[in-house]
């Protein structure tokens, strides 16, 4: 973040700058019930969870850069395959 | 330009249609009303190119001017009392987001017990929001000030109140020599922001602040009105050059000081009754006009060699004292020599202070008293 006056944001994505895993209280751990069905994708507010290939397998990856923990993804998920693990600091 | 007899609440929103603002929110509340409904006639005789939105609360008028301001043109409003207590929560946004919002406040005492006349505790209870407060003696300062308040503003990215008093100088008819609108022209460049909301260039405007980041805002922000004192000292030069008024140095004014061991130290119109007597009682006037930001190295300067000072102000900070008492104690606090410091609360409430008033607490600065009362 650039101290403009004003606390004026001049170009847009500076949210990329801010990380804000590091307000995460509980982490989502992805497991290998994950069928890459996107619903978490769709549903994670800070679009933080994206559905990756690797070896003809999708599976959702989670950007632990940019997640808070809120976990949304734990409960839309048809396969229950996000399980959650408080983070230890 | 010849004198004008009129009404300082006139004479206010006459300086305020020559600066053209854009956009003018406004709430009705008494004693400020005489400007506003001025601003309203002249909008409504095309006087000037504006559109003025009558919201439903004084709050809602600060968070227009933000949301106008921040387009890139020149919002105004003007509110007394209860209407600038309610402007509180807004007004720091105005100040943290650095719009350049201009405002006048016609000083009123704040309820309760309800009250509509006045004294100063509604802007000095706002001191501490980041907005630059400038407060005038008589008419003609209240013009001259108000038209020098926009280029203040405008120079430094922050909001700025002109305070004058309420009915005894707003309401009272006094000779003013107006400007012409090409002089004001001249005097005030167009506003041109370097940010402004658009569509085609979108930015974000006073933005979440975590805790990295908040603190260095607000220093900035507490350095830029520090600063502020530059840009006020050298628009009162400069409109003295162009007009041939200043008043002092645009943050205070000394008069009557040669040789003498006591000042009166005060602020607003009740400066005005003070000549009255500085000269005949052989005492120093120093009359603050910026009470933010606040001139403290100046002060002590001007304090420098006395024996005794006082200060008179239509102010209580409940719980503690007069805010300008206060202040000025503080920026004494340095000097080799402090002189006594007695502080006098008079006029709340609309409470005239009187020229026997004035008397009675000259006596007692020259005696070299100290600690404050009340003036009954």
């Amino acid at each position: 973040m650039t101290l403009n006056e004003g606390a004026v944001v001049k170009e847009p994505g500076s949210s990329k700058i801010n990380k804000t895993g590091s307000w995460r209280t509980f982490r989502p751990i992805v497991t290998d019930k994950c069928t890459g069905c996107r619903i978490c994708e769709w549903y994670c507010p800070d679009s933080a969870i994206k559905v990756k290939e690797t070896g003809g397998k999708k599976k959702a990856v989670v950007d632990y850069d940019y997640c808070k923990g809120c976990l949304i993804c734990v409960g839309v998920c048809p396969q229950k395959a996000i399980e959650q693990e408080k983070e230890k600091r | 330009m010849a004198k004008n007899v009129v009404e300082v609440a006139a004479a206010v929103a006459e300086a305020v249609k020559l600066c053209e603002p854009k956009i003018i929110p406004v709430y009705p509340i008494t004693p400020q009303t005489h400007v506003s409904e001025t601003l309203a006639k002249m909008l409504a005789d095309g006087e000037f190119d504006g559109e003025m939105i009558k919201v439903e609360s004084e709050q809602s008028a600060m968070a227009a001017c933000i949301g106008a301001q921040a387009t890139g043109v020149r919002a105004y409003t003007a509110t007394s009392s209860q209407g600038i207590a309610l402007m509180h929560e807004i007004l720091y946004i105005a100040a943290g987001m650095r719009l350049p919002i201009v405002m006048t406040v016609v000083n009123r005492s704040l309820s309760a017990p309800l009250s509509i006349w006045n004294d100063q505790q509604d802007s000095f209870s706002q001191r501490d929001t980041g907005w630059i407060q400038i407060h005038v003696e008589d008419g003609q300062e209240a013009f001259d000030t108000q038209i020098q308040a926009f280029r203040i503003a405008e120079e430094t990215n922050l909001p700025v109140m002109i305070c004058l008093d309420g009915f005894v100088l707003s309401h009272v008819f006094e000779p003013v020599r107006f400007l012409t609108k090409e002089q004001v022209k001249k005097f005030l460049p167009d506003y041109k922001p370097e940010v402004s909301l658009n569509p085609s260039k979108p930015v974000s405007m006073g933005t979440l602040g975590t805790p990295e980041y908040y603190i260095q805002f607000r220093k900035q922000l507490q350095d830029a009105i520090k600063k502020s004192k530059e840009t006020i000292t050298k628009v009162n030069r400069e409109f003295a050059s162009a007009f041939g008024r200043s008043y002092g140095n645009g943050l205070i004014e000394t008069v009557n000081m040669k040789g003498k061991k006591s000042a009166l130290i005060t602020i607003g119109s009740v400066a005005g009754t003070a000549r009255e007597l500085i000269e005949k009682e052989s005492i120093g006037l120093i009359k603050v006009k910026s009470l933010r930001p606040f001139p403290g190295e100046e002060l002590a300067k001007a304090c420098e060699g006395l024996e005794s000072v006082g200060v008179l102000e239509k102010d209580i900070s409940l719980g503690g004292n007069g805010a300008l008492y206060d202040e000025v104690k503080a920026a004494l606090y340095n000097l080799e020599k402090r002189p006594n410091v007695s502080g006098f609360i008079a006029g709340i409430g609309g409470r005239d202070i009187s020229l026997n008033d004035m008397e009675m607490v000259i006596k007692k600065i020259k005696s070299g008293k100290e600690g404050t009362e009340w003036v009954l």
